[in-house]
C-alpha cells in the first residue's frame, strides 16, 4: 500500500520539524504571539510539535496599545485555556509621549511601538529565537526570506547576505547578542491557513466573521471605531455595517471590508474570488514601496 | 478605492469539495536557474500571472514599479513581481532566492526563483536544495553559457532528475528553430553524464507569454507540451516511502519522568507499532510502543511525517542519533568521501576544521584531501589545493565522532551534510555525501589499560599544553626555552615543540601558503595531544598565525589542559629585533607569504595568557607562567579532593 501525506499534512510536518529544531538549539526561545489568524495557526502547531509536553518556550505579545479590544479579550482566553505563559510588553517610552496612529500615522506608530517595542522586549529577556507567523506569499520581501532568518545584534536583517538555506538543514549558530528569527508558517499559503483553520477547528479571533459593525470610512477605507480615542472629521459618520476583517492589527490601521460571510466556509468561499490582497487591508504596506522590506531591517518582524 | 461587497457565498459543500481536491493534489517543487538576464525572474512572474495568482492591487502596483524600475520600455516587467528587494529592483538582477506558490487544476508549486549571477550561486543552491525539478534557461541569442552550465552541475549534484530546457527570448531571433535545435543539441551534449532522468527542451519567451502557458502559434514547428503541461504532468518522486526507515532523532521529549519520547521528522521508510528498530550508532534495538501524536497514537507512520516514537525500553538515545531498520541499516563512520559545494568567500583549506551538520547532529570536521575539482566547462577533474567560492569537488572529510549516513545518491535527507565556519558562524559549504572510508571502518579504538592518567600519576603532574604563539621573532622559543628549564629543574617532565624544528622532521614537505600552515599546525597539534596522553607538558612554540587552527588545538585537548600564551610583540618590534634577519629580506620582497608581511596575523581574542614583552625580563614572564600552572594544579587537587559534584 502506498499512502501519500496530504497537502496540509506535508505543510504541517515541515513546521513542527521547524518548531522542535528551535527548542532543541536555543537556549532562549519565545513565540511573537500577534493574536490574529495565522498566530492561531502558529499556536495550534507548537501545540502539536512538543504534545503531550507543553510549548517550552513563553508566547510574548507586543502590544501597541492600539489592537481591537476584541484581540485582547481572545489573547487572554486563549492564555488562560491552553496554560501557555504569557508576556505582555508595550513601550512605555511610546506610551509616555503619546504615539498613536492618528496623530503621528502609521509609519511613525508602527517604529515606536511595534518595532522598538519589540526590539525592548527581546533584550529585555535576551531571547536568543523569536517564532513569528509570516508567510512568504504575504509580500514580496517575505519572499525573499529565509525560514531561519538571521539578526545582528542591533536585531537588523541584512537582506542582501542571508545565510545559505541548504536542506532542512539549518544553521542555528550565533554569537553573543545575534538572534535568529524563526517561520514555521514560510511556506504556507492565506488559503492554506484558512483550511487548515477549518480542519483543525481552530479558534480565531471573531473579528474574522461579518458582523454589522460601527465603521467609518476613512482614506479609502473601513475604520472600525473601538474606541472613544478614535476622534471623527468633520465630514465623517459612524455607520453600521456588514463587515468583517481578512487581517488584524491596530484598529487605526486595518481596513474592514465589507462582507456578509460569517462561517469559515463562506470566508474560504470569497477568498477563492477575492480580488485584492490580504494586505490591502493593512495602510503599513501601503505607505512607500519597499516599506516592508524597510522595516524588516530595522528588526520589525 | 470602492467597496465591492465581496460576492459568492457558495454553499459550504462546494468550497469543502474544493478544499478536499485541494488536498490530493501533488505538489511539485521546482527552480528556475540558469545565467544572468536570461529571463528567470520574468518567467515566474509570468507563471503567477497567468495563473492568476496576481491580485488586482498587486497589478496596479506592478505597472507603477515597471513605470520606475522597469526593464521593458513600455510594457509591465513580469520581473517586477518576483524581485522583491529594493537593491534587485534598483539594480534590475535578482540578488536572493525568492519563493512563490501557485496552483493549477492538477497541481501545487513552489518554486524559488533563484539569482543568475555568479557571486550569488550559494543562494541559487539554497533554492535547488529542496527542489525536483529545474528549468535551466538559455537566452536563445547567447546560448548555452558558463553559468548555464554551473548551476545544471549544481542542480545535478543536488539530486535534481528532471529538467526543463527553457530556450527562452526566442522572440528576439525570429522563433527560428534552427538556433532552438543547435542549443539543445549543445545542451544534450553537455548534460550526458550529469545524470539526469528528463530533459524537456522547450522554446518559449517569458516576456510575451509564448509556450509558457498557452501554445505558440508563432512556434508552431514546436509539437512537444507548454511549460504549464510538462509540469502538471512530469513524475513527481514519492520514493522515499519504499526506502528503508530512517528517523533522525531531533529532540528528546521528556516533561515527565513517565514519558521520554524521541521526536523527529521520518526521513524515510515507515514505522508501525510494535516494529523493531534500531539505534545506529550504539547497535541496540528496542520495539516501537508507541507512536504519539497530538490527535492521538497512530498505527504507522510514513516519510514526511513528524512524530514522536515511544519505545519499549530504555535505550541510551540522543539528538543526533538514528533510529533504523535493523536489516537495513545506514553506515556508521567518521571518514567519508563527498561532493562539496564551497559558498564562502575565505576558501575551503584542508586540514582546518569546521562544523559539520547533518539535519540533526553536529561533528568537529576537517577536509582531510581534496581529491579533485570539478571543472564548470568539461565537468573534468583538476587538481586543486583550496576550493573557492562557488567552486566544486570531492574531498576526503573526518569528523571528531562518528556520524550515521547513507550515500545521497540514496537518500537526500540521510546523505546531505553543511559545513560551517567555527569563528563567523557563516555557512560555508554544502555537501553530499557518498561512501564511508574503509579506514574508518577497520581502524578501532584500542583500549589500553594504563592510561593517561596513569601516566601522568607517575610523574606526579597534570598534563598541559603550553601554546605559544605570536609573530616570528615575538620571543616565542626564548621564553618557551626557559620556562621547560624551570619546569624541569622542579622536576616536571616536559617536552618542546619548535616550529623551526618540526618542519626540519614530521613536516619537511610542508611550505607556507596557508593550507601548507594550516596543515602543520594540525599535525602539531595531533602530536601534542600524543604527548599530553603520555602525561607530558608540553610547550609549542609556534607562529600558528589563525585562529581557527588554534581553535582547532584547544578542542583536540581534554577541558583545562589548553593553555593559549600570547606572546605579544608589536610588530615594528619584532622587525627592529629582526633575530634570523628575516623581515630585512621579506620586506625586501625575498621571502613570500611571510607572517606579518605579506600573510595575517590574527591575535588571540580570550588568550589564557597574554604576555607583554616589552619592558619585561624573560624571567618575570616565565614566572607568570609558572605560577598560572600552580594555581591550575592547586584548584584540580581541591575539586578532586572535594568528592565531585
Ligand atoms: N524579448 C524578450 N525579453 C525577455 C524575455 N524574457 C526576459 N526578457 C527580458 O530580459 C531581461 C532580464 O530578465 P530577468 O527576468 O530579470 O532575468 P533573470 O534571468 O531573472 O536575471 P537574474 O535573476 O539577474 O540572473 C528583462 O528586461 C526581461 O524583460 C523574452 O522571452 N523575450
Ligand atoms: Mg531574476
Amino acid at each position: 500500500m502506498t499512502m501519500a501525506l496530504t497537502h496540509l499534512q506535508r505543510l504541517e510536518a515541515e513546521s513542527i520539524h521547524i518548531f522542535r529544531e528551535v527548542a532543541a538549539n536555543f537556549s532562549k526561545p519565545v513565540m511573537l504571539y500577534s493574536v490574529g489568524k495565522d498566530s492561531s495557526v502558529l499556536m495550534h502547531l507548537a501545540m502539536k510539535a512538543f504534545y503531550p509536553a507543553k510549548p517550552p518556550f513563553p508566547f510574548l505579545h507586543v502590544d501597541t496599545t492600539w489592537k481591537f479590544r476584541e484581540m485582547i479579550a481572545f489573547r487572554d482566553q486563549m492564555a488562560e485555556k491552553l496554560g501557555f505563559d504569557l508576556l505582555v510588553h508595550v513601550n512605555e517610552d511610546g506610551v509616555r509621549d503619546n504615539i498613536n496612529p492618528f496623530d503621528h500615522g502609521s509609519n511613525v506608530h508602527t517604529h515606536v511601538m511595534k518595532t522598538v517595542g519589540l526590539r525592548q522586549a527581546l533584550d529585555k529577556y535576551g531571547f536568543d529565537a523569536a517564532f513569528g507567523g509570516a508567510r512568504r506569499d504575504e509580500e514580496k520581501s517575505r519572499a525573499k526570506e529565509r525560514i531561519f532568518s538571521f539578526r545582528n545584534a542591533s536585531h537588523a536583517w541584512d537582506p542582501k547576505n542571508q545565510r545559505p538555506e541548504m536542506w532542512n538543514i539549518y544553521n542555528t549558530r550565533i554569537a553573543a547578542g545575534e538572534s535568529i528569527r524563526v517561520f514555521p508558517l514560510s511556506n504556507w499559503t492565506e488559503l492554506d491557513i484558512w483550511q487548515y483553520i477549518l480542519q483543525e477547528d481552530i479558534p480565531i479571533v471573531p473579528l474574522y466573521f461579518a458582523k454589522e459593525r460601527p465603521v467609518v470610512e476613512r482614506d479609502g477605507m473601513l475604520i472600525l471605531k473601538d474606541d472613544d480615542r478614535m476622534k471623527l472629521r468633520p465630514d465623517e459618520v459612524v455607520e453600521n455595517r456588514l463587515v468583517r476583517f481578512r487581517t488584524l492589527g491596530c484598529y487605526p490601521l486595518t481596513g474592514a471590508i465589507e462582507s456578509s460571510a460569517d462561517t469559515l466556509e463562506a470566508i474560504v468561499g470569497e477568498m477563492l474570488t477575492a480580488r485584492t490582497s490580504e494586505r490591502q487591508g493593512r495602510l503599513i504596506d501601503r505607505d512607500e514601496a519597499g516599506s516592508m522590506e524597510k522595516k524588516k531591517r530595522e528588526g520589525y518582524f | 478605492m470602492r467597496h465591492v461587497p465581496a460576492k459568492t457565498l457558495e454553499p459550504s459543500n462546494e468550497v469543502r469539495d474544493y478544499l478536499a481536491a485541494q488536498e490530493k493534489k501533488s505538489l511539485l517543487r521546482f527552480l528556475t536557474c540558469g545565467s544572468v538576464d536570461d529571463g528567470k525572474s520574468t518567467l515566474i512572474g509570468r507563471l503567477l500571472s497567468d495563473t492568476k495568482q496576481i491580485f488586482e492591487d498587486q497589478l496596479a502596483a506592478l505597472e507603477r514599479d515597471s513605470r520606475k524600475h522597469g526593464t521593458t520600455g513600455e510594457d509591465v516587467d513580469f520581473a517586477l513581481l518576483v524581485d522583491g528587494l529594493e537593491a534587485e529592483r534598483e539594480q534590475g538582477i535578482t540578488i536572493d532566492v525568492a519563493y512563490r506558490f501557485f496552483a493549477t487544476p492538477k497541481r501545487k508549486f513552489i518554486v524559488a526563483d533563484t539569482p543568475g549571477h555568479e557571486q550569488y550561486t550559494r543562494n541559487m543552491a539554497t533554492g535547488a536544495s529542496t527542489a525536483d525539478l529545474a528549468i535551466v534557461l538559455v537566452d536563445a541569442r547567447q546560448g548555452v553559457l558558463r553559468q548555464t552550465r554551473r548551476h545544471s552541475i549544481i542542480a545535478s549534484l543536488l539530486g535534481i532528475r528532471h529538467i526543463v530546457l527553457a530556450v527562452n527570448k526566442i522572440d528576439l531571433v525570429g522563433f527560428d528553430r534552427v538556433t532552438f535545435d543547435r542549443i539543445v543539441a549543445e545542451y544534450r551534449d553537455f548534460a550526458r553524464d550529469l545524470g539526469f532522468e528528463s530533459i524537456m527542451p522547450i522554446p518559449m519567451s517569458a516576456r510575451y507569454g509564448d509556450n509558457v502557458s498557452a501554445r505558440s502559434e508563432r512556434l508552431a514547428w514546436y509539437q512537444g507540451p507548454t511549460l504549464i503541461e510538462h509540469l502538471e504532468t512530469v513524475p513527481v518522486g514519492s520514493a522515499s516511502a519504499e526506502q528503508p526507515f530512517r528517523f533522525p532523532v531531533q529532540y528528546v521529549n521528556r516533561p515527565n519522568l513517565d514519558f521520554r519520547g524521541f521526536a523527529g521528522t521520518i526521513a524515510s521508510g515507515s514505522i508501525s507499532r510494535g516494529d523493531e528498530v534500531v539505534v545506529a550508532k550504539s547497535g541496540r534495538s528496542a520495539h516501537v510502543k508507541r507512536i504519539v501524536s497530538y490527535g492521538g497514537d497512530l498505527q504507522k507512520a510514513i516519510a514526511g511525517q513528524a512524530v514522536t516514537l515511544v519505545l519499549d525500553e530504555e535505550v541510551e538515545v540522543s539528538r543526533g542519533n538514528m533510529l533504523v531498520q535493523p536489516d537495513a541499516r545506514p553506515q556508521v563512520s567518521d571518514q567519508f568521501a563527498a561532493n562539496l559545494v564551497w559558498f564562502d568567500e575565505q576558501a575551503l583549506l584542508p586540514g582546518r576544521s569546521y562544523i559539520l551538520r547533518t539535519e540533526t547532529d553536529e561533528a568537529s570536521a576537517t577536509v582531510t584531501e581534496l581529491k579533485h575539482r570539478l571543472n564548470i566547462n568539461d565537468f573534468g577533474e583538476e587538481a586543486a589545493k583550496s576550493l573557492e567560492m562557488n567552486e566544486v569537488g570531492v574531498v576526503n572529510i573526518s569528523t571528531r565522532t562518528p556520524i550515521a549516513f547513507d550515500a545521497f545518491a540514496e537518500n537526500r535527507s540521510t546523505g546531505a551534510f553543511i559545513l560551517i565556519d567555527r569563528i563567523t558562524n557563516a555557512t560555508v559549504g554544502a555537501g553530499m555525501i557518498q561512501h564511508a572510508l574503509r579506514r574508518a571502518e577497520n581502524i578501532h579504538w584500542q583500549s589500553l589499560d594504563i592510561d593517561k592518567r596513569a601516566r601522568s600519576d607517575m610523574k606526579h603532574q597534570r598534563p598541559a599544553v603550553f601554546w605559544f604563539t605570536g609573530l616570528s621573532g615575538s620571543g616565542k622559543s626564548t621564553i618557551a626555552n626557559l620556562l621547560e628549564k624551570k619546569l624541569a629543574a622542579t622536576g616536571r617532565h616536559t617536552y618542546l615543540l619548535d616550529g623551526d624544528n618540526v618542519r626540519h622532521g614530521l613536516n619537511r614537505d610542508l611550505g607556507f601558503t596557508d593550507a601548507d600552515r594550516v596543515e602543520n599546525i594540525r599535525r602539531v597539534a595531533e602530536v601534542a595531544k600524543l604527548m599530553t596522553d603520555a602525561g607530558l607538558i608540553v610547550l609549542v612554540s609556534f607562529i600558528s598565525p589563525f585562529r581557527a587552527e588554534r581553535r582547532l588545538a584547544r578542542e583536540l585537548m581534554a577541558g583545562g589542559e589548553f593553555v593559549e600564551v600570547f606572546v605579544d610583540t608589536p610588530f615594528e618590534e619584532c622587525a627592529r629585533r629582526d633575530p634570523k634577519g628575516l623581515y630585512a629580506r621579506a620586506l625586501r620582497g625575498e621571502i613570500k607569504n611571510f607572517t606579518g608581511v605579506d600573510s595575517p596575523y590574527e591575535p588571540p581574542e580570550n588568550p589564557e595568557i597574554r604576555l607583554q614583552t616589552i619592558g619585561r625580563t624573560v624571567e618575570e614572564m616565565v614566572d607568570i607562567l609558572d605560577d598560572w600552572l600552580a594555581e591550575r594544579d592547586k584548584a584540580e587537587t581541591q575539586y578532586e579532593s572535594g568528592g565531585g559534584i
